[in-house]
């Protein structure tokens, strides 16, 4: 076409399918021109995203002036192409490929795991061949255990291929293998009979068919059979949109097949196996409060009347800073707001905190003081980068989606990947341009950004200076003064350079936003700025306290010296966090905990109540690029009552008329109040990720060891991990932290 | 062969600069694959997994890659085979020839079927399509060599000259 090879903009590419007229841009595959025309091309080996492979023939169409059939998955639109996708030439292919594709399976769809939502069994009934001319008896071969969570059966495999190149080319993993000849060909795991791999279950929510199955869904329903509800997974801080699927009350799968949200189809081990701390029998199912030394149960009005009585003895007897408050990663932003808000104007104490994972208020800081507030990247711009620079932590162990982010990155547009850490993490080994390992991410930041930046880390910078758009992600290696002098150095960089802080859990972003720390109200402004409290005192009315309150560390410390008497923790785990001792926890006049498991924390209050999980209610999280999701109710759990629900009963018992009705009326006054959190509800309630452009001026991080990483890996998430067989069970689990598959 | 316990380097040192050798020999790495799995396997009598491991990491594959073309070639064996392995001929010619006869005689005078090894490792069977060696039907191939216009009475021939230790 050498009329058209001009280097003006290519235009557009104008062809005919099933008689209407279709414009695509030249180089789209006719399948895609087709699906854009509102015509199914059916199709098996073909996935959007990766490799083509050609293999299956389903997507046969006839286009004229052409012998013979063509795949529409692997032919690019062609001026003036006339197409036809259901002629009867078409639909004969269609059904011979179908017949061939079934000479060895099983037509077990009764049985079948996929049946009702299997790719093979719709374009059976389309085109039909569902009875074969073959006489010779079926090859069979026996179905395999790859590992726990995943099962094979090869008589169902239709060697689409998308297994084998999900693992190799999204996850990067490549542990499939495809075997032997013809009707022989097997799917092959990597280690002889058996997979080692990180147990995403891509390979199985991708499989067309019924051939690769779950270990934790196998044969337990019919998809027909179930509900479903968006939700956002509850682990690590990306946010993964998910859906589960519930039935008699319980969560029996988890997946996001409509690809919404940010994560597409994308689910690691966590979210798509590990939600089944959810069912788990050690759940805390009622009340306990311990007299003469034992915890016994307890009614709930029995338990919170308790823990009211002594709070106000404590108040009373010692004053309100002898209260102190520790929230949650995982509860939702308005469970968080109310938290804090119970301390400030019930209790009338600052001392409130949480375990930091990221320093979300350095980062807020520095970029408002730079008049850069908008420079929070997004999940998706991460992917969209054209260079990424990344400080610490190992996403691909501790963040799987901002891990895939930047793999797409480097692998659809050959984004420049420079890696500082002390580790050789995966990405390092495998994706990054640049690789400075260094004994320590702090010192090499100095180094850096310094007059004279020392060994790889000067060729690192000489190369990051010359692109553009940087997005910087960093871990808990960089906070407090660490993080103001990256945001400076990096904003100079040439482009929009925009900022990932990497916090560990769902809503680690969320609570620092929400305020759970001792000097910064919701929004980041300080507790002693007089206008900023203001915004809050006029609808919460009486004052908040100017003096910040003692942060996380101090509050153990005094829990010791005998200024703290009493201690609240909604979903948190100091004990073990922290290594707050038995001895310690022991001084106080009222422990009361809730939580969703009997942890070591809760094994020492006096009053432990039973919180409900993620699944168990409504509200939002904010994942850790800022962008605010909606958690939704999908089940109930008898005996058990969310946060919100809990602290709306001590409000009350404590003399406090709050308005609230239900989380959204917490939401809305989130809107109204919190700075940058006046996002648009619409799009959030029909399943969108709305980012946020928090603003202030936080004061600076109180001292180094309030901000920490738990370092969890594929396979760990805090203190919930081990209520999970799914996070258990696998091989895997048992490998060193830091292992890369 | 090495003593109980110890490990066996079952690479020898000439093997790996043959391999040097063959791997300079082409533009892309990845594309000694087969060459090298024909030389391993000629030394070792199989391909066993130090060899995939070894290979892969020459060629800069991960090993299921090295795994995959392996099962591709049925002439490459993953699991130890017998010193001989008689690959009868049962295409069309050879069949039209009495193919069938000579696999048969074969299965009993070796007592073993398709793709089985016998108990002392000398001899191993397999039913193969056509060798190329149509002129000379019934013929079946054993290691490198090919044997034509078989009979019985020649396969005896063989077997015997085989166990006595010829070639
Ligand atoms: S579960 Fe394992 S084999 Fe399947 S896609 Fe994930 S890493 Fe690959
Ligand atoms: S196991 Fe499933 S995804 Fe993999 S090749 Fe077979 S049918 Fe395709
Ligand atoms: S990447 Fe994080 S949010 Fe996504 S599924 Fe895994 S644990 Fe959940
Ligand atoms: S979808 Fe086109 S060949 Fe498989
Ligand atoms: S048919 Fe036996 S060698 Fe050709």
């Amino acid at each position: 076409m050498p009329e058209t090879m001009t280097t003006a903009a290519p235009s557009a590419v104008t062809l005919t399918i099933d008689g209407k007229t279709v414009t695509a841009p030249p180089g789209t595959l006719l399948i895609e021109a087709a699906k854009q025309a509102g015509i199914e091309v059916p199709s098996f080996c073909y996935y959007p995203g990766m490799a083509l492979q050609g293999a299956c023939r389903m997507c046969l169409v006839s286009i004229e002036k052409m012998g013979k059939l063509q795949t529409a998955c692997t032919t690019t639109v062609a001026p003036g192409m006339v197409v036809h996708t259901e002629n009867d030439e078409v639909r004969n292919a269609r059904k011979a490929m179908l017949e061939f594709l079934l000479t060895n399976h099983p037509l077990d769809c009764p049985v079948c795991d996929k049946g009702g939502e299997c790719e093979l069994q719709d374009a059976v009934f389309r085109y039909g061949a569902a009875e074969t001319r073959f006489m010779e008896s079926k090859l069979h071969h026996e179905e395999k255990q790859f590992s726990k969570l995943i099962y094979y059966d090869w008589p169902r495999c239709i060697l689409c291929y998308r297994c084998v190149r999900v693992c190799d080319e999204i996850m990067d993993v490549n542990a499939y293998g495809v075997a032997f000849r013809a009707a022989h060909s097997e799917i092959i795991p990597n280690r002889g009979e058996k997979l080692e791999c990180e147990e995403c279950g891509m390979c199985v929510d991708i499989c067309p068919v019924g051939a690769l199955t779950s270990g934790t869904y196998r044969y337990k329903t019919r998809p027909w059979e179930m509900n479903y509800t968006g939700t956002v997974c509850n682990h690590c801080g990306d946010g993964c949109k998910t859906t589960l699927s519930i039935r008699n009350n319980e969560i029996i799968r988890a997946n996001n097949r409509d690809h919404s949200g940010i994560n597409g189809e994308f689910l690691c081990v966590k979210g798509r196996f590990g939600w089944d701390f959810v069912n788990s029998q050690e759940r805390l199912l009622e009340p306990r409060v311990r007299r003469n030394g034992s915890q016994a149960p307890a009614s709930w009005d029995d338990a919170l009347g308790l823990a009211v009585e002594r709070l106000k003895a404590v108040i009373k007897e010692h004053g309100r800073d002898a209260v102190a408050v520790i929230g949650s990663n995982r509860t939702s932003n308005e469970e968080n707001y109310l938290l804090q808000r119970l301390a400030r104007s019930v209790l009338g104490t600052n001392n409130i905190d949480h375990h930091r994972t990221a320093d979300y208020a350095s980062l807020v800081g520095a970029l408002t003081a730079a008049g850069a507030k908008d420079r929070h990247a997004t999940m998706a711009e991460i992917a969209s980068a054209n260079s990424i620079l990344l400080i610490g932590n190992d996403p691909t162990q501790q963040h799987p989606l901002v891990a895939l982010q930047i793999r797409e990155a480097v692998r659809q547009h050959g984004a420049h990947l420079y890696v500082i850490n002390r580790n050789r993490i995966k990405l390092a080994e495998r994706q990054a341009a640049v690789f400075a390992e260094v004994k320590n991410e702090t010192e090499a930041l100095a180094s850096l950004i310094g007059d004279s930046p020392s060994g790889e880390l000067a060729a690192l910078r000489e190369k990051l200076q010359a692109e553009s758009d940087t997005v910087v992600i960093f871990g808990s290696e960089i906070q407090g003064r660490d993080v103001q002098r990256l945001v400076r150095w990096a904003l100079a960089l040439p482009g929009r350079t925009r900022f990932v802080a990497l916090g560990d859990y769902a809503n680690s972003r969320g609570a620092a936003d929400m305020g759970l720390l001792p000097n910064t109200l919701p929004g980041y402004s300080p507790v002693s700025d007089v206008a900023a409290s203001a915004r809050f005192e006029s609808v919460w009315g009486g004052s908040i306290p100017s003096k910040p309150g003692r942060n996380i560390r101090e509050i153990i410390v005094d829990i010791d010296s005998g200024a703290i008497k009493a201690l609240l923790v909604f979903g948190s785990n100091p004990a073990k966090t922290f290594g707050v001792s038995k001895e310690t926890l022991a001084k106080l006049s009222l422990l009361f905990v809730a939580d969703l498991f009997p942890t070591e924390t809760a094994a020492m209050a006096d009053v432990v109540v039973p919180a409900a999980s993620f699944a168990e209610k409504s509200g939002t999280v904010t994942n850790l690029c800022g962008e605010v999701q909606a958690l939704r109710k999908t089940m109930r759990k008898a005996g058990t009552r969310s946060d919100f629900e809990i602290l709306l009963a001590l409000a009350r018992l404590l003399g406090a008329a709050w308005p609230y009705r239900t989380p959204d009326d917490v939401l809305r006054e989130i809107v109204e109040r919190v700075p940058g959190y006046s996002i648009a509800l619409p799009h959030l309630l029909v399943g969108g990720a709305v980012p946020t452009r928090p603003e202030g001026a936080p004061l600076a991080l109180e001292r180094a060891d309030l901000v920490f990483s738990s370092g969890d890996s594929l396979f760990t998430s805090g203190s919930v991990s081990r209520f999970s067989w799914a996070l258990n069970a696998p091989e895997e689990a048992r490998r060193p932290r830091g292992h890369i598959f | 062969m090495g003593f109980r316990g110890q490990k066996i380097e079952m690479i020898s040192d000439a093997l790996k600069s043959k391999f040097d050798q063959v791997i300079a020999h082409y533009p892309s790495k990845r594309s000694a694959i087969v060459p090298l799995l024909v030389f391993g396997q000629d030394e070792i009598g199989h391909v066993s997994g130090e060899l995939v491991e070894e290979i892969a990491r020459r060629v800069e594959v991960r090993p299921i890659e090295v795994e995959e073309t392996i099962g591709f070639y049925s002439m490459l064996h993953r699991r130890p085979i017998g010193k001989h392995n008689f690959q009868v001929c049962t295409n069309v010619s050879c069949m039209l020839r009495g193919a069938e006869e000579i696999m048969a005689h074969c299965e009993r005078r070796l007592g073993i079927g398709h793709k089985q090894t016998t108990a002392d490792g000398l001899f191993s069977l397999e039913e193969v399509e056509c060798l190329g060696a149509c002129c000379g039907a019934p013929a079946m191939q054993v290691n490198y060599d090919f044997y034509e216009n078989l009979t019985p009475e020649k396969v005896d021939a063989l077997i015997a000259r085989l166990k006595k230790g010829g070639a």
